[in-house]
C-alpha cells in the first residue's frame, strides 16, 4: 500500500492511497484537481503532469522517450516532470510528495 | 470518391512513402495550396508553435477544404490564438468535460442500448446513415443540453454538414447549418434555459459578455467539428469488429481494457485527416521552406503511422500501452470535444461486446479523400451490415 500527497496548483494538498494502477488512475479516482488522464493512461494526451522532488525523481526516475517527447513540448515542464500515467502505484512511491503542474 | 477493396476493416496508410522520403506532402486547395507535414514529431512541434503556425487566420482558412468561400463566422475557440484563446478555452472546457459526469453516461447509455437494440432486430442497415449518424446525432443533445427531439432535425440534414454529392464544399448545405444555429441563439435569447446557447449567451470572457457572433462560432464547431469525425470513429469501428470479432470477443472478457482499445482504434482510424495551419512568417520544418501566409498542414493521420514512434503501425493492437497519437490534435487547441467523443466510443464498444455476437458485412462503399498526391481512406459513404444478437 503506496500513501501520496498531490499539492494541486490552487496549494490544495490531497493525501491518497492505493496498491495497484498508476499514479494517475489513482489520482482521478480521488479527484484530484488538474489530473485528467483523458486518454486513459496511454501517453497521449499530457493531461496528468506532474513535478516531482529531485530526490524523489531520482528514486522513479526518468521518463522513456515517448513521455520526455510529451514533455518536451509542454510549457509548465521542468527537469523534474513526469507524466504520472506512467508511473505505477507501488510501495515505490509510498510517502512522496507530487505538486500537479497544471 | 469511391473505391472498393476487399477488406473493410483494412485503413491503409496513405502516407508511408512521402514520410520516410522527405517527410512533406503537398496538396492543392482552391489556389491556396498546403504543405503537409507528415512525421509525428514534426507535427507536434509545429502544432505546439502556434506563433509561428496561427489558427487566428481568415476564417475555415485552416479548414481543409478551406471554408473560406462558404464560411465569415470564425470559430471559436478553434480559430483564436493565444493569448485570447485561453480565456475561451477556460470557459468551455467544464461544459465539455460533463462528459465525465456519471448522470451524462447513463443517458448515453440509454442512446447506445436503444441503438444497438434496434440494428439487432433488422435484417440489415447502413451503419452509416441508420447507426452511426443517429447516435452522433442524439448523443449531441446530451453534450448541448438539449432535448432529444432535436437530433431529428440534425439526422435529416444527412452525413455531411459541408458536403454534398457533387461537391467536397457546398454553400448551400452549410447555410442550413449557420441558419438553423441563428434561430436557436435568438430562441435562447427570448427564453433562455439551461442547454449550451443559453449557458453562452449569458456568460463573459474577459469581463465581456459573449456576443451573438461568438456564441454562434462556437456553436457552429461544436456542430461540424464532431459530425463527420464521430460518424467515421463509430462505422469504422463497427468495420473493424466485423472482421476481427476475437477483440469483440476480448472486450467482453476483458471490459478493463476499454480506454487502451479506444485510443488505439482512434489511432488507427484517424477520424479527421489533417488540420491546417497559416505561417506567420518565413519559416523551415523538414528542411523544407515555408513562406509567409501560405498554409501547412498538420496531417495527424500520417503521424499516427509514424513507424518512428509507433512499432507495427498499421496493425491494431489492444496491448498497446503507450501510445501517443495525435487523432486529437495536440497542445493548445487539442479537441474540446474529445472527452464527448472517447465517452461514445468507450460506452459504445462495451455495449457491442456485451450484446452482439456477430457482425457481417454485406456492402460497403469506402470513403476515399483525394489530397493532391494522396488518397486517403478515412471512412465509409455506406457500410451495409448485420447485427447478430448474443
Amino acid at each position: 500500500m503506496a500513501k501520496v500527497i498531490f499539492i494541486t496548483q490552487a496549494n490544495e494538498s490531497v493525501e491518497v492511497e492505493g496498491d495497484s494502477g498508476s499514479l494517475m488512475e489513482l489520482a482521478v479516482q480521488n479527484g484530484v484537481y488538474g489530473i485528467d488522464g483523458d486518454c486513459g493512461g496511454v501517453c497521449s494526451c499530457a493531461t496528468c503532469h506532474i513535478h516531482l522532488s529531485p530526490e524523489d525523481f531520482d528514486k522513479v526516475g526518468a521518463p522513456a522517450e515517448t513521455e520526455s517527447d510529451m514533455l518536451e513540448l509542454d510549457d509548465n515542464a521542468t527537469e523534474y516532470s513526469r507524466l504520472c500515467c506512467q508511473i505505477p502505484v507501488s510501495d515505490e512511491i509510498d510517502g512522496m510528495t507530487f505538486t500537479v503542474a497544471g | 470518391m469511391t473505391l472498393k477493396t476487399t477488406s473493410v476493416s483494412d485503413f491503409p496508410d496513405a502516407f508511408a512513402d512521402k514520410r520516410a522520403e522527405t517527410g512533406v506532402g503537398y496538396m492543392d486547395d482552391q489556389q491556396d495550396p498546403v504543405d503537409m507535414l507528415l512525421r509525428l514529431k514534426d507535427v507536434r512541434k509545429a502544432a505546439h508553435s502556434a506563433a509561428t503556425f496561427q489558427s487566428g487566420a481568415a476564417p475555415g482558412r485552416i479548414v481543409i477544404p478551406s471554408e473560406v468561400a462558404i464560411r465569415d463566422t470564425r470559430q471559436i475557440p478553434f480559430e483564436v490564438d493565444p493569448p485570447e484563446h485561453k480565456s475561451y478555452r477556460d470557459l468551455l472546457n467544464p461544459w465539455f468535460k460533463r462528459p465525465l459526469d456519471e448522470s451524462y453516461q447513463q443517458k448515453l447509455q440509454a442512446i447506445i442500448d436503444d441503438i444497438i437494440d434496434s440494428a439487432l432486430k433488422t435484417d440489415s442497415l447502413d451503419v452509416v446513415s441508420e447507426f452511426a449518424l443517429p447516435l452522433q446525432s442524439k448523443a449531441l443533445t446530451l453534450l448541448l443540453n438539449t432535448s432529444m427531439d432535436k437530433a431529428q432535425t440534425w439526422i435529416d440534414w444527412g452525413t455531411h454538414v459541408f458536403r454534398s454529392d457533387d461537391s467536397d464544399l457546398d454553400g448551400d448545405k452549410a447555410n442550413i447549418l449557420y441558419d438553423y444555429i441563428d434561430a436557436e441563439i435568438d430562441k435562447a435569447m427570448v427564453s433562455p434555459g439551461e442547454d449550451l446557447y443559453s449557458v453562452l449567451l449569458a456568460s463573459e470572457v474577459d469581463g465581456k459578455k459573449m456576443t451573438k457572433e461568438e456564441v454562434k462560432g462556437v456553436m457552429i464547431l461544436t456542430f461540424a467539428g464532431g459530425r463527420d469525425t464521430v460518424i467515421n470513429a463509430i462505422t469504422n469501428s463497427i468495420a473493424y469488429f466485423s472482421e476481427n470479432a476475437s477483440d469483440l470477443q476480448r472486450l467482453h472478457d476483458e471490459p478493463e481494457i476499454v480506454n487502451r482499445a479506444v485510443e488505439e482504434l482512434i489511432r488507427y482510424f484517424a477520424p479527421l485527416t489533417q488540420m491546417g495551419r497559416v505561417a506567420t512568417q518565413d519559416t523551415v520544418v523538414c528542411e523544407h521552406a515555408v513562406k509567409a501566409d501560405s498554409r501547412i498542414s498538420l496531417c495527424w493521420a500520417s503521424a499516427n503511422r509514424d513507424e518512428k514512434t509507433f512499432e507495427e503501425p498499421n496493425k491494431v493492437d489492444f496491448d498497446r500501452k503507450v501510445n501517443p497519437h495525435v487523432s486529437f490534435g495536440f497542445s493548445t487547441h487539442n479537441c474540446l470535444g474529445a472527452t464527448h467523443a472517447r465517452q461514445i466510443l468507450r460506452q459504445l464498444v462495451v455495449s457491442l461486446a456485451d450484446k452482439v455476437g456477430q457482425l457481417d458485412t454485406i456492402d460497403a462503399d469506402e470513403n476515399v479523400e483525394r489530397l493532391g498526391e494522396f488518397s486517403r481512406k478515412v471512412g465509409f459513404n455506406r457500410l451495409q451490415a448485420r447485427f447478430t444478437a448474443k
